[in-house]
């Protein structure tokens, strides 16, 4: 076994050295009523050459975005990673080191996440972030947890224009936090402030998320004007990929910045693992959850860093901790201050032109009635395609393009709407192939 | 050494993105971004050197031996990350057609089996994030099932050790619960008689590891499975410390209902300095229709994500869960196939060798052989020499190793708690065992040497009093002066405060 | 720089390591000095606010080091009149003088005849011998 570096004469030293006769007499203290008497019925064993060909085999028979043009979103997105942040992530010091709780061993990592913490506040233009939550719909939670505490109140609001997954698993946690969810429609394809600000009065905390899940902008400031009013703190769900050019939420009174960091520098991986992040205004920060790196010296005046603020987590506070999270992201988080490096503030801006600039070139190219007509959108729009949008979507992947996510799953009354979703990677000649092929399944 | 925003330079930069010669989108005025971000502006050579230094400052279990007691620090095999990177895995958008990701179910479906037998349970969800989400994710079938059967109002309380891991306790805080705490006795077992006199029809259950974080197997766990169950509760377990057990005990036989398992301990999930990990859970037939939406189940040939769950206590994480952790410990299990109790058995080998040669320099608390893991005390030398399991830790860093675990489980002053994990030679073995005594011997001669130590790593012992009290939790840019910027050929500002702890 | 162990003998204590200094219808309150050797260096006070009401045997705050956390319990139940700003600004004032600037909070007190249930210094090192 090649995992295993024991040899025979190894294990015969060992055990005499213990003072037992056999590995057998070491699990003498389980009863005899709870051993397991036979091998595991489980796959039999593979040689490596035999793994990578039986993991190929199951792998080729997906259809990735290598195989398939795609316009699929939705919160996942194909985005380029730079062959950087694969080079980084191989770093076996990086790879397969623990969470770093004794900071003398682990200065690269601590480091490295206080670069990611710095990374999240400038873009979301908060004052503190956290080391990474597990992704976009837990930190969701997280958020209703904090303005729970932080305002003694016990109601929260969701924008119907939040992702359906984040939605999901808020009214999952709700229950356990004691905390009554509340929907707001949305009107056209966004939400209305005074709507939002009715439905706020007694809310802990507001959700809306820009852009939306429709890839609408949403009219973000005045959405957060409206949950202060209300005495409700007003967190914004962002894509890390918009804040190159849209207004950073620290910008417009929110006071919690949440999201899925996906898009900036992980693959997409069938769904994770990925990273969450969570960032706060600083009178917020003893309520956060997670892990905090902070600056610090060390005897000789040195400076390193180290995590703090732990008098908040699980492992001294136990059951009045801010949250249970002990495993978080951090390679993935990692891999997104990589990313983002890589990018700088120029390439980011450029990125996120280039995909509205795709976005209105396809929506011209399609033809396709808009959902939502009028409405400014990031990298995604929704277009009407006269039937079934699951059909359409089957008869558009027998041609070789998937066109994007079927919205009558998550929202009523549109099961003829396709979201479609264009990042930096698609050119216009693929937009042009599916123009093409809607040309032919749509109608 | 420098952060990436001090080696930051206006005009650099590393990345290139395709540009297109289209109009560009204006973004209405009161949305768009006035300020740019102080993203760093670096080039690929430096952004390379820096993360490469970074990686040099920091200790993996690739650079050496890392005995932290409960999160198996076992070897991460190469050929994981090999298969993870298929780009039929890489490259597949959670969203995309069932038919168009059979190989990705089939995985997930097959890991789901391997999980349940060696559970010894019925059901598995990978939805969970990690352990403690698990955990949570346990709690919240819990309170389902009572739920439908019309006893939520009475079963208010969810019992733990005393030795129990923090995530447990926040967990049941997490969820609404009460929490209840049970002693443990000389024998490191729960205390019995302290178990049935709190265990009544308020009990909703009990969380527990099993062998317990002092690397013991409770040799009673028949009898404490038998007490929750005649009131009604249920057994929730801890797969903390799995990697003792597989294939050797199963959880479900012991009595256990709900069990999580920590991809990122037993099945080889790299640490990553924090995450990801995998915190699938495994239930009894009864508790299968709570299980968080989709299933993945198989129909035939084929597999499919099953949405209706009615009964399902909804979703904990986006999607079905951390697929790429899921290829890794798939591929991981496979390496063993039927004969995973190898894994286990060496496990336990490695900590009882160790074990055997440090009882007599270290305050040993429970004098029975352990399992996985064991936890010695630093008593002695604190009391004889004022060195605390603390220095004994930082003494261990110029030695070249990772530290113990240190100060749990909390019932154990200056505990050591030591899990060694299955792949270690026994030559690394005796090296620690030296160092360690080694140690145990300057505690009498040379304290001050101990109580000084790290003087081997890229920093001395660092203050987190002053990082507790003062908070920098981001670079400050022209606006703060950081505690003390890195004396460079550029010389760097002299802030008084910097010098001296 | 913590001090040296005391308990004076002119306050009077609760067995969950806090101390009350009673002049008049008003009393001083703070933590001893076993309580914040156990915490260590102690980082921030999480003070109430100022006319809250607090009572006896329960939290009216918390204490933070870095390995830990712990309630302030209330030996005497009254109004916050004052919260003690200098223990806001240099928490490790509470380890270098605990029972004179690192008092925590001054309190009017509701019930005075809760004294005779607290423990006089004898009594309180007594318990602490027992731990």
């Amino acid at each position: 076994m090649s995992h295993l570096s024991l040899t025979d004469a190894d294990r015969e030293a060992m055990l005499a050295a213990v003072g037992v006769a056999s590995v057998e007499e070491l699990f003498r203290d389980i009863p005899e009523g709870v051993r397991f008497g036979r091998d595991l019925d489980i796959d039999p064993a593979l040689s490596e050459p035999e793994i990578v060909a039986h993991l190929t085999e199951l792998a080729e028979r997906n259809v990735d975005t290598g195989k398939e043009l795609s316009f699929l979103g939705g919160g996942i997105y194909d985005h380029y990673v730079p062959a950087v942040v694969d080079a980084v992530l191989a770093r076996g010091e990086f790879l397969t080191a623990y969470t770093p709780y004794q900071p003398e061993m682990s200065q690269g990592v601590l480091q490295a996440i206080f670069e990611y913490q710095t990374a999240i506040c400038e873009l979301t233009g908060m004052d503190v972030s956290n080391a990474s939550g597990y992704d976009g719909t837990t930190v969701a939670a997280d958020a209703c947890f904090v303005a729970k505490h932080a305002t003694g109140r016990s109601k929260v609001v969701l924008c119907e224009t939040v992702h359906p997954q984040v939605r999901q698993v808020v009214k999952t946690y709700a229950p356990g936090f004691g905390l009554e969810v509340v929907e707001v429609a949305h009107d056209g394809g966004v939400t209305d402030p005074d709507e939002l600000g009715k439905a706020s009065a007694d809310a802990a905390c507001v959700i809306f998320q820009q852009p939306n899940f429709f890839g609408c902008l949403e009219p973000a400031p005045d959405l957060a004007s409206a949950a202060n009013e209300a005495g409700a703190l007003p967190v914004a769900h962002v894509d890390l990929v918009s804040l190159g050019v849209l207004e950073p939420p620290g910008a417009y009174g929110c006071a919690l910045a949440i999201g899925e960091g996906q898009g900036a520098g992980n693959f997409q991986s069938y769904g994770g693992p990925h990273y969450g992040f969570l960032a706060a205004r600083s009178d917020l920060v003893r309520r956060m959850p997670g892990r905090i790196v902070g600056e610090t010296t060390d005897l000789e005046g040195e400076r390193g860093y180290v995590l703090t603020l732990q008098t908040r987590e699980q492992h001294i506070r136990r059951e009045k901790a801010t949250s249970n999270i002990t495993t978080n992201q951090t390679l993935l988080a990692l891999a997104g201050l990589v990313h983002l490096s890589w990018l700088g503030p120029q390439g980011l801006r450029e990125q996120g032109e280039t995909c509205m600039a795709l976005g209105e070139y396809a929506k011209e190219r399609l033809g396709l009635p808009l959902v939502f007509p009028d409405r400014t959108t990031f990298k995604e729009f929704a277009v009407h395609v006269g039937r079934s949008a699951t059909d359409v979507i089957r008869d558009a992947r027998a041609q070789g393009v998937h066109p994007g996510y079927a919205l009558g799953r998550d929202y009523p009354g549109l099961d003829d709407a396709v979201l479609v979703a264009v990042t930096e990677k698609r050119t216009p000649e693929d937009i042009d192939r599916l123009a093409e092929v809607l040309g032919e399944v749509a109608r | 050494m420098k952060l990436i925003y001090e080696k930051s330079k206006a005009g650099r930069r590393a990345g290139s993105l395709p540009r297109y010669d289209l109009p560009n989108v204006e973004v209405p005025e009161d949305l768009r971004r006035t300020a740019a971000p102080r993203l760093p502006e670096i080039s690929e050579p430096e952004l390379v050197r820096h993360f490469t230094a970074l990686a040099d400052r920091n200790f993996g279990v690739d650079t050496g031996f890392y005995p932290l007691g409960s999160c198996t620090m076992k070897h991460n095999p190469r050929v994981n990350e090999r298969v993870v990177n298929l780009p039929g895995f890489r490259d597949l958008h959670p969203y995309q057609e069932e038919d168009g990701a059979q190989g990705a179910l089939e995985l997930m479906w097959r890991l789901q089996e391997i999980l349940a037998e060696v559970c010894g349970l019925h059901a598995v969800s990978l939805q969970p994030a990690a352990g403690s989400q698990g955990e949570l994710t346990g709690l919240m079938l819990m309170r389902a099932y009572f739920a439908d059967r019309g006893e939520a109002d009475e079963r208010r309380v969810v019992i733990t050790a005393d030795t129990a891991h923090g995530t447990n306790p926040a967990s049941v805080a997490m969820a609404g619960y009460e929490l209840q705490k049970v002693e443990t006795d000389d024998r490191g077992n729960l205390d019995l008689d302290d178990l049935r006199a709190k265990v009544d029809g308020r009990t909703a259950g009990l969380m527990l590891t099993n062998p317990s974080t002092l690397g013991l197997f409770d040799e009673h766990i028949t009898e404490v499975s038998e007490i929750f169950h005649d009131a009604g509760a249920l057994l929730y377990y801890d797969g903390a410390n799995l990697n003792a057990v597989c294939g050797i005990s199963r959880p479900g036989d012991m009595g256990f209902d709900i069990v999580h398992i920590n991809l990122h301990k037993t099945f080889s999930q790299p640490h990553g300095g924090g995450g990801p990990g995998g915190g699938p859970i495994a239930v009894r037939d009864m508790l299968e229709p709570f299980l968080p939406v989709p299933a993945v189940v198989r129909d035939g040939d084929a597999f499919r994500l099953d949405h209706d769950r009615p009964k399902s206590i909804g979703k904990v994480r986006g999607f079905g869960g951390p697929f790429g952790v899921f290829v890794r410990s798939y591929a991981y299990i496979r390496a063993y196939g039927p004969a995973l109790r190898e894994m286990s058995e060496a496990a336990v080998l490695n900590a009882n060798y160790l074990l055997a040669r440090l009882k007599d320099v270290y305050d040993l608390p429970f004098d029975r052989l352990c399992m996985h893991e064991f936890v010695l005390s630093a008593s002695n030398l604190k009391r004889e020499h004022g060195v605390t399991a603390l220095d004994v830790a930082k003494r261990l860093m110029d030695h070249g190793f990772h530290p113990p675990t240190i100060y749990f489980p909390l019932i154990v002053p200056e505990a050591l708690m030591i899990e060694p994990t299955e792949t270690e030679a026994k030559e690394t073995l005796d090296e620690f065992v030296e160092a360690m005594r080694a140690i145990a011997a300057e505690a009498a001669t040379d304290p001050q040497t101990i109580k000084d130590a790290p003087h081997r790593r890229p920093v001395r012992r660092l203050d987190e009093v002053k990082a507790a009290k003062r908070a920098v939790v981001k670079f400050g840019f022209e606006e703060h002066p950081d505690l003390a910027p890195v004396k460079s050929e550029a010389g760097g500002e002299a802030i008084e405060a910097a010098k001296g702890a | 720089m913590a001090a040296e162990e005391s308990y004076p003998e002119e306050l009077r204590y609760h067995a969950e390591h806090d101390w009350a200094r009673v002049d008049g219808d008003e009393a001083t309150l703070g933590i001893t000095w076993f309580a914040q050797n156990a915490l260590g260096d102690i980082v921030h006070f999480e003070a109430p606010e100022q006319g809250i009401a607090i009572a006896n045997g329960e939290s009216y705050g918390e204490v933070e080091s870095v390995k830990a956390v712990s309630d302030v319990i209330a030996p005497l139940s009254g109004e916050i009149v004052e919260v003690n700003a200098k223990v806001i600004e240099e928490p490790e004032t509470i380890n270098e003088d605990p029972y004179g600037n690192g008092w925590l909070v001054r309190v009017r007190l509701s019930d005075p005849g809760e004294l005779d249930d607290l423990l006089d210094a004898a009594a309180y090192r007594k318990l602490l011998e027992s731990l």
